[in-house]
């Protein structure tokens, strides 16, 4: 047990604990505002993972800005205060979606701690001068595919909120 | 130094909640959450692998920036889709069919009532 492991095991539980919550809690705004707890804690676990690059992104990007459309939306489409039960599927669907979603789980955590079961590892610190180097180096042209992919989507958004229905009586 | 498969725990345990908030979930934009949950897993798995293996090219922490950035996009356009929904059919429940609306009780204040539609 190093300190590294310790570290990680404190942000992991609260981002585990966290995202536990968000799935689960039936207030709709209290799940987008547990999702902020789980992604900034991720960040966390990015930076005890020596990327602190990534975890700057995570913070700006995710918490920033994907959160405050999450909630936006919730606006948008007039969500409900307070607790509702309206969120949730039956309960048997509920059951099937745990079993699921346990044995999925299981399964990946098996086939990945045996992937990276062993000793205790030095971790790879990159530094931000040298992930910058290979971003617009080797990465250079999946880079600039992203930028492409931004403005498709922005247009996108733009040409799904000027969509009218072809109903006659359109109430907006 | 770190024992790998602590982060190799918490990408399975982190894609398993966001599965369990994808199938539980009624409300569109709650299901939203669990895909957000499960990319959040992917990014993990690709820092850790870049983390503990040797990784020259700094492959990890590129595609989980361009993951980030992917991400992004897909809420940004989903987000867009659902409030067409609602514009369409006044409700964004995943669980009711085509066409199909909620009936709305006017007597929960928990409910907010919807726009006037089909003469209702």
């Amino acid at each position: 047990m190093t300190a590294y492991d310790l570290c990680f095991a404190i942000v992991g539980l609260l981002s585990a604990a966290s995202g536990l919550l968000a799935v689960t809690t039936k207030h709709l705004t209290h799940a987008a505002l547990w999702l902020v707890v789980c992604l900034g804690s991720l960040a966390g676990c990015y930076l005890v993972l020596g990327a602190e690059l990534v975890a700057l992104v995570q913070v700006l990007v995710y918490v920033g800005a994907v959160v405050v459309l999450v909630l936006f939306a919730m606006m948008v489409t007039r969500a409900p205060i307070g607790r509702s039960t309206e969120h949730d599927t039956s309960l048997t669907q509920r059951a099937a979606a745990v079993v699921v979603a346990a044995s999925t789980a299981v399964l990946v955590g098996a086939v990945l701690v045996s992937l990276f079961s062993g000793p205790a590892r030095r971790i790879d610190v990159a530094g931000t001068h040298a992930l910058a180097t290979e971003l617009f180096g080797t990465w250079v042209w999946p880079f600039e595919l992203l930028s492409l992919l931004l403005l498709i989507a922005v247009v996108t958004a733009l040409a799904l909120t000027r969509l009218r229905s072809e109903a006659p009586e359109d109430d907006r | 130094m770190i024992h790998a498969w602590l982060p190799a725990v918490l990408v399975a345990v982190l894609f398993g909640l966001g599965l369990y908030g994808v199938l539980a979930r009624r409300n569109a934009v709650l299901v939203l959450i669990g895909v957000e949950l499960m990319i959040a897993a992917a990014g993990l798995l690709l820092v850790t692998s870049g983390a503990v293996h040797p990784d020259p090219r700094r492959a990890g922490l590129t595609l989980t920036l361009f993951l980030i950035t992917i991400a992004a996009a897909e809420i940004a356009v989903a987000l867009g889709v659902v409030i067409a929904v609602f514009r369409a059919r006044g409700d964004v429940d995943m669980s009711l069919a085509t066409g199909e609306t909620r009936v709305v009780d006017a007597t929960d204040p928990n409910i907010p009532v919807m726009s006037q539609r089909d003469g209702a």
